[in-house]
């Protein structure tokens, strides 16, 4: 086994996922059937080999840091327009602070 | 008298440029015969998500205007053109087939959309396609899976499955798509149409919802060669708002096709064509031999890390898909679950807003970064993707262009793999090989099974040599490499 359900349940509250009993179950099953199969890199010989993060290619021009001039922002009511709540200019959550 | 045609099955670009300097239709009357013929026929492939008339027509009329003014339209004038849903348009719906984003419209446009439009393309609407681009089938959209016009019980390919159909069916002369792992190749294969996923930072990726961002790519479909490089060149090059997007020129790929392939070095690898499905592999087979025919020198060649390219390629894929998902948390993107802590809305949110398959990479990515397992996984795999991308450096060294399959399959039923996500992982190994070392690679047609799938065929090139990419598909298309695939 490379992973249990409580394995998963942890993984899921790591990234802020509610799922119910059945996706645990089923995601338990798919990610261990999946994790097996990954093993298969550890075959490889890789402790010489640099890490690729990002594509690198011989380019002539390379720099990629532009000069820092401002351009005109988005705007606070367009940045806003697809928030589900907002008031006052700014996104409105629920309370995290207890007075 | 105005002869405008409905389908555009048949329309080229240079067919449109044509009819619009013989005055034998106008920009508008095409975009409004397109918009009808589109909208009539979507149902049977739910190919798009919503249309936009009010844009196109704009659009167009604007084409209309420059040309009554004597001005240069562009090339791509009166052009009716596809968007994949994951490509942002001011103004315009985009829900990248997701539930969570089914009512968000954005407050900007896709550096792509932008230059496409300044050429003069007009856009109809937005295309269907796996929720975040994540799949193979199309069957992953929170919208109804797309159904292949080829067949129409098959699916059409994923994640761009939308866009390919499109095309293939006539209601869009050529389509944008996104490339992560397949996602444009595949369903060009699957559909009959051409498919190009440029190099790596060859188009800004400004405006297109980031799956995994270093893999990434905007990619184009048409019915010819000569339309997928034209829709490429008109958007290509360095772009400001997106850092990895390349310097390097933007040759005039069109210029380039000439038919010449006469003593091109081109490499065949032989791991690719181990385990190929019987027909798929004949159709290739007789590729390769036009190709000799041709007069292309065509010799076997090694990628060796091949059989490593599906585990590296689902670790990180996952791993930055994770963290790109990470902003749909009930605060900024339209949809919300209401709870009485903020974790709980995020959490509630996100759970009721993903599908299934997004769900699998967030927790898989989610997985393999975190705490004690992130060099197991996702170091190990970065290097994985260094040696997969050193096999290419080292066979380009060799030939000028590589010829592999695209699927090890044609369309399949809908339905039919949908249960098995391993299965659908392993189907996309000939095409996330181009994706993890960032070269360009294209699917041409290349027949059809006796059942009458369309076939693709596989072409990579180094590093923005997109030309040589172009010219060995387009002399194949001349050759009548496509002959048999429509």
């Amino acid at each position: 086994m490379k992973i249990t359900e409580p394995e998963v349940r942890y993984v899921a509250d790591l990234a802020n996922l509610k799922l119910t009993d059945s996706e645990i179950t089923r995601l338990s099953r798919d990610m261990d059937e999946i994790l097996t199969y990954m093993d298969a890199l550890s075959e490889l010989d890789t402790d010489a080999v640099e890490p690729m993060a990002q594509v690198l290619y011989q380019s002539g021009q390379t720099a990629t840091l532009r000069e820092d001039e401002p351009v005109p922002p988005l705007g606070n009511e367009n940045a806003l327009a697809n928030a589900p709540l907002a008031g006052a200019g700014y996104y409105k959550v629920p309370k995290v602070i207890e007075r | 008298m105005s002869s405008v045609p409905s389908s555009l099955s048949f329309l080229t670009i240079d067919q449109v440029r044509a009819g619009l300097a013989a005055r034998q239709f106008s920009a508008v009357e095409l975009a409004q015969s397109a918009l009808q013929f589109a909208q009539a026929e979507n149902p049977k492939t739910n190919a798009y998500l919503h249309f936009c008339p009010e844009r196109a027509l704009a659009a167009a009329e604007h084409v209309d205007k420059r040309i009554a003014a004597g001005d240069n339209p562009g090339p791509l004038a009166g052009v009716p053109l596809a968007v994949k849903d994951v490509i942002v348009t001011k103004g315009v719906r985009t829900t990248c087939g997701s539930r969570l984003l089914e009512r968000y419209i954005p407050p900007y446009d896709a550096t792509a959309v932008v230059r496409l439009e300044q050429a003069g393309a007009v856009i109809l609407g937005k295309t269907n396609c796996d929720e975040f681009a994540m799949g193979s089938s199309n069957e992953n959209s929170a919208f109804g899976a797309v159904r292949n016009p080829v067949a129409l019980d098959r699916v059409p390919g994923g994640s761009s499955g939308g866009s390919a159909a499109a095309v293939a069916q006539g209601t869009a002369v050529v389509a944008l798509g996104s490339d992560t792992g397949g996602s444009v190749r595949q369903p060009a294969s699957f559909c009959g149409v051409v498919g190009v996923t440029p190099t790596y930072g060859r188009v800004s990726r400004y405006g297109l919802v980031a799956f995994a961002s270093s893999l990434d790519h905007i990619g184009t479909f048409g019915k010819t060669v000569r339309d997928a490089a034209l829709l490429l060149e008109a958007m290509a090059g360095r772009d400001d708002c997106d850092a990895t997007s390349a310097f390097a020129p933007v040759p005039k790929y069109t210029s380039q096709l000439d038919g010449q392939v006469a003593g091109l070095k081109v490499g065949l690898p032989r791991e690719y064509f181990e385990g190929l499905a019987s027909e798929s592999g004949d159709r290739i087979q007789q590729a390769i031999a036009l190709l000799k025919k041709i007069g292309c020198e065509v010799r076997e060649i090694s990628l060796p890390t091949t059989k490593y390219a599906v585990p590296c390629y689902y670790i990180i894929a996952t791993a930055e898909a994770s963290s790109n998902l990470a902003r749909y948390d009930g605060v900024r993107y339209t949809s919300r679950v209401n709870e009485d802590t903020l974790s709980g809305m995020y959490r509630a949110t996100r759970g009721e807003g993903f599908g299934a398959e997004c769900k699998r990479r967030i927790m898989l990515g989610t997985y393999v970064l975190s705490h004690g397992y992130y060099d197991a996984y996702y170091l190990k795999a970065q290097k994985v993707r260094a040696l997969i991308t050193d096999d290419f450096r080292k066979a380009f060294a060799e030939v000028d262009a590589i010829v592999a399959p695209v699927s090890p399959f044609p369309a399949f039923k809908i339905g039919e793999k949908i249960d098995d996500p391993l299965e659908m992982y392993l189907s996309d190994i000939y095409t996330i090989t181009g994706d993890l070392a960032g070269i360009p690679c294209m699917s041409v047609p290349c027949g059809k099974t006796s059942q009458g799938l369309p076939v693709g065929m596989q072409i990579l090139a180094k590093h923005f040599d997109e030309s040589t990419m172009f010219r060995l598909a387009d002399a194949f298309e001349k050759a009548g490499g496509f002959a048999g695939s429509h």
